[in-house]
């Protein structure tokens, strides 16, 4: 099963997505990445390396991001694991993540993950 | 490497205000944390040659800093690593190319260029500058007191331009008249490398 890293600057918030889609999809592995080492608010190279460790599978991990840093440490953390399946998805973080987690759920794989999401930022109402 | 640790100390609570005004307000202290981290690996990488030792620097910057400037001047100071792999000693010719691979990684990351109000506002003058200095046949002193001042005036430029890149950029016209803190900071490196240039 695909992975998912949340990766966002503040912990609270990725703690809070993570807990979100595990309400509709408990089953999916999905790892919060954020903030700080220490808690505080900022992006970790560290934090994020280590949540991909924790959801990975041959099936691959899907990174959601919040914005600027969070998308540029996500990045290297990619490129110093060139070996891996790893794909960044561009979607709004929490609806995103929902839909991801219920997606892989129903065995959407990392490739087309990326399409099934893209609605996720339309219109609430 | 040790006396730009300590301007970004000293600067650090100015970079943090400057970034309050129009970013998130942790410019200074990030910066602070990333190169304090640097100065604590330096003595591990001492003798090693100037490309490994960029290399580990980038690496810290981009383990410590937890804002956008650690992945920025991370990836700045790892490509120019790779630009001197092997390297015991720096010429002019050199310190263009290594600097040359630190902007072009800044654009890489960021996906950002000259003009949209970011760090880039300050090293791509001061690229040029340097380049044209040391192609006119400069010491690599004289020109890169000629990328400090051309950085000088980039930074002061930041304040005429309106973001339209990076955490500013949500501001939109509301950038109007700040001085980018990514733009300071760059400036304040070269400013120290220049201080302590033989």
């Amino acid at each position: 099963m695909v992975g998912i890293v949340v990766v966002s600057h503040s912990q609270k918030l990725a703690e809070g997505v993570v807990e979100l889609a595990g309400m509709m999809a408990s089953e999916v592995p999905v790892a919060a990445a954020g903030g700080l080492d220490d808690g505080g608010l900022g992006t970790s190279f560290e934090k994020i390396s280590n949540a991909v460790n924790r959801v990975y599978s041959d099936d691959g991990v899907a990174l959601i991001m919040d914005m600027g840093s969070a998308v540029m440490t996500a990045e290297m953390v990619m490129e110093s694991m060139e070996d891996r399946k790893i794909k960044m998805i561009d979607c709004p973080i929490v609806e995103g993540t929902v839909i991801a987690a219920l997606e892989v759920l129903s065995g959407t794989s990392l490739e087309q993950l990326q399409e099934k999401v893209a609605s996720a930022g339309e219109k609430k109402f | 490497m040790q006396a730009v640790a300590v301007k970004i100390e000293e600067e650090k609570d100015y970079l943090t205000e400057l970034d309050n005004v129009i970013g998130d307000g942790d410019h200074g202290i990030n910066m602070a944390r990333g190169f304090k981290a640097v100065e604590e690996k330096l003595p591990s990488l001492a003798g090693k040659d100037i490309g490994i030792i960029l290399k580990g620097i980038g690496l810290q910057l981009v383990s410590n800093v937890g804002g956008a400037s650690g992945p920025l001047y991370g990836t700045a100071f790892m490509k120019a690593g790779a630009a001197c792999t092997g390297l015991v000693s720096m010429d002019a010719v050199a310190f263009v190319q290594a600097m040359e691979a630190a902007v072009q990684g800044i654009e890489m990351r960021g996906k950002a260029h000259e003009g949209e109000k970011t760090m880039l506002d300050a090293l791509c003058p001061a690229l040029k500058a340097l380049r044209h200095g040391v192609d006119s046949g400069k010491t690599a002193k004289a020109a890169l007191a000629d990328a400090v001042a051309a950085a000088e005036q980039g930074v002061a430029y930041t304040q005429t331009i309106i973001a339209t890149k990076g955490r500013a950029s949500y501001l939109g016209e509301r950038s109007l008249g700040h001085q980018d803190p990514g733009a300071t900071s760059s400036l304040y490196i070269l400013q120290t490398i220049l201080a302590h240039l033989s």
